[in-house]
């Protein structure tokens, strides 16, 4: 109880600096940096030590080194070295190829617990969509999905680079909102977009959208981008708009989610896919803008180590605890 | 109010990740909290994008209004009533007299859906990886626009490795879900190939998912130490 409370007391001190005080956070330089990954390290190897003399740690404490391992890379000034795979590598690409004016279609197929993986994928990719004035046409088929898409443009059109340009809703950019029916909205979408987006997403008519009032279906978009969380998503758009109407389009999965579409970028249907945080890290050096997905990929590196030390921690405890032999 | 969101964010997140220490009453609250309000959040959603939003406004359309101040009309979509008839059908099942009309739209959804799914699968998910399946080992003859000859272009050694890896991962992992023959002998000596390549593809994919959850974990991180103490600059 004494210790909520003075955990208590010290975040709301944090807060307050943070709120009145301008508390701008702390930020670890290069050295202090890797003392704090030897000292960790070499927390892990006294771990090895204590379970070699046969003396087991608690899961609590692999909970905690988890947690270690995930907040303190947060404050790191140290990078990690993006090395472009060749999905991430394709899609760019496929992108590039785009002239000035392309129609892009985007479709944010997720909501915010996929967030931390997806939105820096949005973002990313928007960031590319508006430097190089491609027109932008967002859809959902996750009802948190267009709010994401609003998150993703408004911090876009905050960037001197991107207010520059003066972008006009409707005209270089739009958004259709949310619509419930999975994969038959995709269908639908096939004979007419208007069908099943008669407004976009402020109630504007489908007809009074200056970008969208001459797009009758995918037969007028150049590139899709498919950002997915799970059903529907990315397995559904090929299976429809690519398969059946002949789309070219891009995936951006969860990780959990990209295993199973890599058959689809192997075959062809795919042209390109990111994968997980580090596919959202690659693609943002590609387009020249590292953000959180580059910056989160320390954390999720010191996760792995750990995850990879407690693996190995763990056979130790299990060879020397002879438990082999019971079993 | 932004604050006050922000410290309710943070006392519920930190109550669910309270449950690595031991179950509590903190937990359960938030947990409570979570499933309760997201089930009440798709219970609006689902009122108002389906029922009000594709049936009602289907039926009744609501006029729309320009920029230009023009009157926009749209045509009633009156085959929605079937929809609404069959999903009235299905309610049915609430009263056991006379529950087993809910069955005919039930039909209805398992047979429209399997007939839109059978070709969606057939064509995407099997037709195509066969396809793609069925490649050349180690070169191809390509058109030589100067000579307007068929030329021999072979690959590099690592697209015929990759290429190998493909034909032989495909055949042995059939092999081993095939169950007809006993698994003995050179078919069991293949199919056990089969199982290294399916557990390979299985460890990929566990990777996959760790590195998932992590990120979910990044997110809260960044969020509680961000966005709400504001101690990462």
């Amino acid at each position: 109880m004494l210790v909520a409370g003075i955990i208590l007391v010290l975040t709301v001190i944090a807060y307050l600096a943070k709120v009145v005080g301008g508390f701008e956070g702390v930020q670890f330089s290069p050295t202090v940096s890797v003392i704090v990954v030897i000292l960790l390290a070499a927390s892990l190897l006294w771990i090895l030590v204590l379970t070699l003399k046969g003396r087991l740690i608690g899961r609590r404490v692999v909970f905690l080194y988890v947690g270690i391992a995930v907040s303190l890379p947060l404050f790191m000034s140290i990078s990690q070295k993006i090395v472009i795979s060749p999905e991430t590598q394709q899609l760019y690409d496929a992108i590039s190829e785009l002239p000035s004016g392309a129609k892009v279609l985007v479709s944010f197929d997720y909501d915010p617990p996929s967030a931390p993986e997806l939105q820096p994928m949005a973002e990313a990719f928007l960031y590319y969509c508006f430097t190089h004035d491609f027109k932008v046409i967002v859809i959902g088929l996750w009802p948190q999905g267009p709010q994401q898409a609003n998150l993703a443009i408004d911090k876009l059109l905050a960037l001197p680079e991107i207010e520059a340009k003066n972008l006009q809703y409707g005209i270089d950019y739009v958004n259709l909102g949310y619509q419930a029916g999975n994969e038959f909205v995709i269908q639908r979408m096939g004979g007419s977009f208007e069908s099943m987006f008669p407004t976009d997403y402020s109630g504007h008519p489908y007809s009074d959208l200056e970008l969208v009032r001459n797009i009758r279906n995918f037969s007028n978009i150049d590139y899709s981008f498919n950002l997915s969380a799970g059903y529907p998503g990315t397995q559904e758009w090929v299976q429809v708009a690519v398969d059946r109407y002949g789309l070219s389009m891009g995936g951006g999965n969860t990780a959990v989610q990209a295993p199973m579409m890599y058959t689809y970028l192997q075959a062809g249907q795919l042209a390109g896919l990111l994968g997980g945080m580090n596919g959202a890290a690659e693609f943002e050096k590609l387009v020249g803008r590292e953000d959180k997905g580059t910056r989160f990929m320390l954390s999720q590196s010191f996760a792995h180590m750990v995850v990879i030390a407690f693996i190995l921690i763990g056979n130790v405890a299990f060879i020397v605890g002879g438990r082999k032999k019971k079993l | 109010m932004e604050h006050f969101a922000v410290w309710v964010a943070a006392f519920l997140t930190l109550g669910i990740v309270s449950f690595l220490y031991k179950d509590n009453p903190w937990y359960k609250l938030s947990e409570a909290i979570f499933v309760g309000i997201s089930a009440g959040y798709w219970f609006v959603v689902l009122f108002w994008d389906n029922i009000y939003g594709k049936f009602w406004n289907g039926i009744f359309p609501e006029e729309l209004i320009d920029s230009a101040g023009n009157v926009v009309t749209r045509e009633p979509d009156y085959w929605l009533l079937v929809g609404a008839v069959l999903g009235t059908l299905m309610l049915l099942r609430l009263i056991p007299k006379i529950g087993w009309i809910s069955r005919w739209p039930l039909a209805f959804i398992i047979g429209c859906t399997s007939g839109l799914y059978l070709i969606n699968y057939f064509s995407s998910n099997m037709m195509r990886q066969v396809e793609a399946t069925i490649m050349p080992l180690v070169g191809h003859w390509v058109l030589d626009p100067a000579t307007s000859q068929n030329a021999f272009s072979a690959f590099s050694g690592a697209d015929i490795f990759s290429n190998l890896v493909l034909v032989i991962g495909t055949f042995t992992g059939l092999v081993y879900f095939y169950f007809s023959k006993e698994h003995r002998g050179a078919f069991g000596g293949t199919a056990k190939v089969g199982i290294f390549f399916i557990m390979i593809t299985f460890g990929a994919s566990f990777g996959y998912t760790v590195m998932s959850r992590m990120s979910l974990l990044i997110g809260r991180a960044d969020f509680l130490l961000f966005d709400w103490l504001g101690l990462v600059r």
